[in-house]
């Protein structure tokens, strides 16, 4: 079993992956517009919007806070619906498909990464683990299990499984997260902040870890962040101001 | 998936404590009160010995003289019941017996035993069904020759004789008679007020006069009918006997007025017979059937409000769930058997308070002689309104959830 975490570690200095050439086109977003309104403010989160995530890429975004930066994921993430504009998903709009195939989609397409880790408290790591794999269909008990825990074992938390999140430190809480993440095996992971709650130590284990799995997994991965050292060492970087691609 | 929301759920109740408490009281006293009041109502008109054909039972115990200025009301008399009742055709089988157990004193050597006391005919064991421990009723021809038997209960039995066979063809005295006992019956508790004695005598051995030819007496008629549907043609057979009748005394009384009622009937009627034939029974289930339903709402009004406030405090749970895959409907799924468990669990709560309250009331012995039993008929009731308000007062909550945008529930700042 590869532990990514391990081997992220073991790596003297975290080198940026190299940029392949571009693989096929696994989001794209055309015009996409977010307009929140109230009765008396309209605010544009995302203003025309035009980009494209290919197979394979680690993408991050970064901004200011307020610039649209986790609208975009949630967008991508089929969390949200744009308000104008077209986003597709393997060369298919996402508007053709019905609430029920969204939530398909995110199950077997799309792994999310959250700031504050979002894991269940009240389950065990492992059991937090096996959520997305809970709602596929075809995946037994046993099945589910072995996978879950073979996605925390490349996360370097096989010997966690029975803790719960609250006996767990922040920077293990976020590879939960990501071994969550990955049990599905999505091909795209959407990051938000995943190292905005951690200290810096921490904030570089994750990062190593992410930058392990894109290298080695080939999984897409866009991150948004605030931290320039850590955009910097992935693929391509996205700059946001007041809802437009500035970069 | 169902072990993992069963894990979730139990998880839940446990680490909100206070709450569950709440819910769970809720539930199991609301349960528990319906199942006790199940077992009394059962105790009293429900189909059980000696009343075991109730479906077949019909009672006439009360007659009315009504006029301008004055009302007369009484039990009916014996001559009235063998010249108008005993003819009628639609009943099976009439039977006889005092209106009211009479206390009296009997006589065992010098020990005093006082016991309720019942004249009745011989019918009556046959149109009833009392279980006999020991010995045998008195039959038709002991009633016509007045023989001094009589039949006890179990509890007198003892009382007097040590044990039941002890009892069998031993002497008692009854105003300076000696009679011998019969048979020995197991205990009706005093709740069947129609049946209720500790000890049965042949109705000829009474001192009163039988042949009295006045309407009104000390007596109830019993009559079995055929079949439970016949129970209608039955009474209005013996109303159109009631219309026949020349009316006693013309001048005080215009009307007669007299049922035969079924067990809930008689229970439900006044002693003025201004109820009528079915006494105030529809009145009786309407009220019982609110205030069981009201008993009900509250629970579910507290659960409602336990659920709101707990989805709510869940809400980055379910934008979790749903980001990764979850349906609305699994969602939906999800909350309702987190109910459902809860309300299970009240209601087996439920079911063992009522056990504990029923043994606590047989053992006062609060109502002499009853046996309170668990009704799982009214259990059975209570747990699916239960389970019905469970599911209604989860799906509001986790339907309104589960429509929310993932992003949004994921932010927790949302309101219901």
């Amino acid at each position: 079993m590869t532990n990514l975490f391990a081997s992220a570690t073991d790596s003297p200095q975290p080198v940026a992956a190299p940029v392949a050439g571009p693989g096929r086109a696994v989001l794209q977003l055309t015009g996409i517009e977010k307009v929140y309104q109230t009765r008396t403010i309209e605010t544009v989160a995302l203003n025309h919007v035009n980009l494209t995530i290919h197979q394979g890429e680690f993408v991050s975004v970064m901004g200011p806070s307020g610039c649209g930066k986790s609208t975009l994921l949630s967008i991508m993430g089929l969390l949200d619906e744009p308000t104008s504009g077209t986003l597709e998903l393997d060369g298919r709009p996402v508007q053709s498909y019905s609430d029920k195939e969204l939530a398909r989609l995110r199950n077997h397409k799309i792994g999310f990464v959250f700031q504050s880790y979002h894991l269940i408290n009240d389950l065990s790591v492992l059991d937090n683990v096996e959520l997305p794999l809970l709602y596929r269909a075809g995946v037994g008990g046993k099945e589910r299990r072995q996978r879950a825990y073979a996605a925390l074992e490349k996360v370097g938390l096989g010997a966690r499984t029975g803790h719960f999140p609250s006996q767990l430190s922040g920077g293990q809480r976020q590879r939960v997260a990501i071994a969550r993440a990955l049990a599905g095996e999505p091909e795209i992971i959407l990051a938000d902040e995943p190292t905005g709650n951690l200290d810096s130590v921490m904030g570089e284990e994750i990062m190593d870890l992410l930058l392990t799995l894109n290298r080695e997994q080939g999984t897409t991965i866009v991150m948004v962040t605030h931290d320039e050292q850590q955009a910097l060492k992935t693929q391509r970087l996205i700059r946001f101001f007041d809802g437009s691609q500035v970069s | 998936m169902f072990l993992s929301y069963l894990k979730i759920a139990w998880k839940v109740l446990l680490r909100r404590k206070f709450f569950t408490f709440i819910s769970l009281f809720g539930i199991s006293f609301t349960l528990m009160t319906l199942v006790v009041m199940g077992a009394l109502f059962d105790d009293a008109v429900g189909p059980a010995r000696p009343e075991v054909r109730a479906d077949r039972l019909l009672f006439i115990n009360r007659m009315v003289l009504r006029g301008p200025e004055s009302t007369n009301s009484s039990s009916v008399g014996y001559d009235f019941i063998n010249r108008y009742i005993r003819p009628l055709s639609t009943p099976e089988k009439v039977a006889v017996s005092e209106s009211y157990p009479i206390n009296v004193t009997l006589y065992v050597g010098k020990q005093v035993v006082k016991v309720d006391r019942r004249y009745t005919d011989g019918n009556y064991w046959s149109v009833l069904d009392f279980d006999f421990m020991a010995g045998r009723p008195y039959n038709l021809a002991e009633v016509r020759d007045a023989a001094h038997v009589l039949v006890l209960n179990e509890t007198t039995a003892r009382r007097g004789f040590g044990s039941v066979a002890a009892a069998l063809n031993q002497t008692m005295q009854l105003n300076g008679q000696a009679y011998r006992v019969l048979g020995v019956v197991r205990d009706v508790p005093t709740s069947r007020e129609l049946t209720y004695a500790e000890c049965w005598l042949p109705v000829t051995t009474t001192t009163a006069d039988l042949r009295n030819a006045n309407y009104m007496g000390d007596f109830q008629a019993i009559l079995l009918v055929r079949r439970a549907a016949d129970v209608p043609a039955v009474q209005a057979e013996y109303q159109r006997v009631l219309a026949r009748l020349p009316i006693p005394d013309p001048e005080q009384h215009r009307e007669i007025r007299s049922y035969a009622r079924t067990l809930l009937a008689h229970y439900m009627s006044d002693h003025s017979n201004t109820a009528g034939q079915d006494g105030d029974a529809a009145k009786f289930w309407r009220q019982w059937l609110g205030l069981g339903l009201l008993f009900m709402l509250l629970p579910a009004i507290n659960l409602v409000n336990i659920n709101v406030s707990r989805t709510l405090e869940r809400a980055a749970e379910i934008g979790v769930r749903k980001a990764f895959g979850a349906t609305a409907g699994t969602l939906v799924g999800q909350f309702l058997l987190e109910n459902v468990l809860l309300t299970l669990i009240g209601g087996l709560l439920g079911l063992g308070l009522a056990a504990g309250v029923l043994y606590l009331l047989n053992e006062s012995h609060f109502i002499p002689y009853a046996q309170l039993g668990l009704n799982g008929r009214v259990f059975a009731g209570g747990l699916l309104l239960a389970l019905l308000f469970g599911l209604l007062s989860g799906v509001y909550p986790a339907y309104k959830m589960s429509k929310l945008p993932a992003n949004q529930a994921l932010k927790g700042g949302i309101a219901l």
